[in-house]
């Protein structure tokens, strides 16, 4: 809505954006999920600056708990949990915008594209779409990974972008059928409006809330993937994420062991930064849509 | 200025597309400069799918739709045949983007036609356009369409196409959301536009609101053209059983169905029973000059047309 130029001429874009503000800030919903992500968003891009050394270095005693001087305690070689965590969490947002954005861009250029194109243009998409969906996403890594030996966050953001848009391109297009055939997209073909104009302007904005929710399970996707990529070793070679944190917990044994705050940060942040995410996006769907604001 | 030349729109039907559903077939009319045409005809006669056709919102099947001689396909720029062609839909609730506010209309017509327009000059123009129709712009401007009555969404659609100063405006069942009061008011805008040169086509399965407005009808069934003729010898001596059947289902304020006359009884077909050189039109004969009618059913033994007076009562 905030993207969109004047509505009327008596509304100038400042007007409507403060308008879409101020329902903004009443939703206690969109409030809190905001709250959330931005304090661990703060946390990712200012906590490393506070540590003076790396977060795979072994500083402290081993396997100590939670004390004043290592907050989210040590693991087992004496690491520190919490240095681990806010650099975990820098890496896991690179790769969660990241994977997660070019995998919506890509979803959502495919989607709009079959959907409001129909015929041969939607067969072509959607036969690409149905490939990459039933790619085995792991062994073409293992493939391309021995080939190409690159090893970083944005290479393996990319790899989960390029693999993971079809599902949401393939929701993004059914939306998009539903919407194309009401009247006033038909209104505003009769309005001279251009087809991109049209996408853009009336159908993505019935949706809007829909493609947030789909960025938003993409980025909890690229999390995930990007969690078990390490796993296998495929990982970024230098450096620590959440998901590495988590799997290097299990293969020592943290829980048996009872050294709960090795995994129990990890997991809280993943599950935490997911969870706002979603509890935002039930907000910003009282925001965009003014039916289900109260009147 | 338009005319539709034996335009017809097939769809596949079935589930592997096998079998073909004619919604139109073979329809050849005009609409000129200064006329309302009125298409009349039941639910599913194929009348509001000839309106997107002429709309180019659903492509032609066979045949040729001429706008000024220029066949409508052949369009170059679909954005110049829209500032002269515009339509307003059956269902104002649906025209309107449930997201945006119901103004919004207006100021899609300003950014593709009028970008040049200074703001306040454009906001006289609308705030004209829409006491036009009988809105109070205070009270209609600056809402969401939810918070609209369906007359009112109608009435602002039908200011938005009078807005573009077109020369043909295809009018589907606009009057058919309106309440009584405000149906005159909208009829004679329509009266006033076509004074000043607007050629209209009129949708609508009210015949009593055929009558009213136009100079020509078209009475349209399962997508064909069943009669055709000026408006006052239609009405005056209908020859197709259907038209008869649809001109006594009008409901009478004097009347109830059951004072109804009987049935006049068998009829000769107003294609069949005419004589040879009559039939100047593929599937139409001229009784009058300029009134034509399709065969009644009688070739293919299909029995006497409903009675749709007495299945009503």
């Amino acid at each position: 809505m905030t993207t969109t130029p004047a509505v009327t001429e008596e509304t100038p874009v400042p007007a409507v954006r403060r308008e879409a503000l101020h329902f903004a800030l009443r939703n206690g919903k969109l409030v809190a999920g905001l709250v959330v992500v931005v304090v661990f968003l703060a946390a990712a891009v200012v906590g490393p600056m506070t540590i003076s050394y790396g977060p795979n270095d072994y500083v402290g005693p081993a396997m100590a708990a939670p004390s004043g001087e290592y907050w989210f305690g040590t693991t087992m070689f004496g690491q520190d949990v919490f240095a681990q965590f806010v650099y975990g969490l820098r890496s896991t947002f690179l790769v969660g915008v990241l994977g997660g954005g070019l995998a919506a861009l890509i979803g959502m250029a495919v989607g709009f594209t079959a959907g409001y194109r129909g015929g041969l243009v939607d067969e072509v998409l959607n036969m690409i779409t149905n490939i990459v969906l039933v790619l085995p996403a792991l062994v073409v890594l293992l493939v391309a990974n021995a080939y190409l030996g690159v090893r970083s966050i944005g290479v393996q953001a990319l790899f989960i972008g390029l693999t993971s848009w079809p599902w949401a391109a393939r929701a993004i297009r059914a939306q998009t059928f539903s919407l194309r055939s009401r009247d006033f997209v038909d209104l505003a073909r009769l309005s001279g409006v251009r087809t991109p104009r049209i996408i853009v302007r009336e159908i993505a904005p019935n949706m809007s809330s829909y493609l947030f929710m789909t960025f938003i399970l993409l980025f909890g996707g690229a999390v995930l993937v990007a969690a078990s990529l390490d796993f296998i070793g495929l990982g970024p070679t230098q450096g620590v994420s959440l998901g590495l944190m988590l799997n290097n917990a299990a293969r020592w044994s943290a829980l048996q062991l009872g050294m709960w705050w090795w995994f129990v940060p990890p997991g809280a942040g993943i599950t935490a930064v997911v969870g706002a995410l979603y509890v935002m996006n039930v907000g910003l769907d009282e925001v965009f849509n003014p039916k289900l604001r109260e009147m | 200025m338009l005319r539709l030349d034996d335009v017809s729109k097939v769809y596949r039907a079935g589930a592997f597309g096998g079998r073909e559903l004619r919604a139109v077939s073979g329809v050849s009319f005009d609409v000129n400069a200064g006329e309302v045409v009125s298409l009349i005809g039941e639910s599913g006669s194929g009348k509001s799918t000839l309106g997107r056709m002429i709309l180019r919102l659903t492509p032609v099947s066979s045949g040729a739709i001429t706008f000024d001689g220029t066949d409508i396909r052949a369009l170059r720029s679909p954005k110049a045949y829209y500032r002269q062609v515009q339509g307003v839909f059956q269902d104002p609730f649906s025209c309107y983007n449930p997201v945006f506010k119901a103004d919004r209309v207006f100021a899609m017509i300003k950014d593709e036609y009028f970008p040049r327009v200074a703001a306040a000059e454009w906001r006289e123009r609308v705030e004209g356009a829409l006491r036009g129709v009988r809105l109070d712009p205070g009270q209609v401007l600056g809402r969401y369409p939810h918070q609209l009555s369906g007359g009112q969404l109608q009435r602002m659609l039908i200011a938005r196409a009078v807005l573009l100063d077109i020369r043909l405006l295809v009018a589907d069942e606009i009057i058919s959301m309106l309440d009584a009061s405000t149906r005159i008011d909208v009829l004679n805008l329509l009266a006033d536009l076509r004074a000043g040169g607007l050629g209209i086509l009129f949708v609508t399965h009210d015949l009593s609101l055929g009558t009213y407005v136009s100079d020509r009808t078209v009475v349209l069934r399962h997508g064909s053209v069943v009669e055709t003729g000026p408006t006052d010898l239609v009405f005056a001596n209908p020859l197709h059983p259907y038209t008869r059947s649809l001109l006594a289902a009008v409901p009478r304020l004097h009347a109830r169905w059951d004072e109804e006359e009987a049935d006049p009884g068998e009829t000769p077909c107003p294609y069949h029973g005419s004589p040879e050189g009559a039939r100047t039109r593929p599937g139409l004969a001229e009784a009058e000059p300029g009134h034509f009618a399709a065969c009644s059913g009688c070739a293919e033994g299909a029995g006497a047309p409903r009675k749709l007076a007495k299945e009503k009562a």
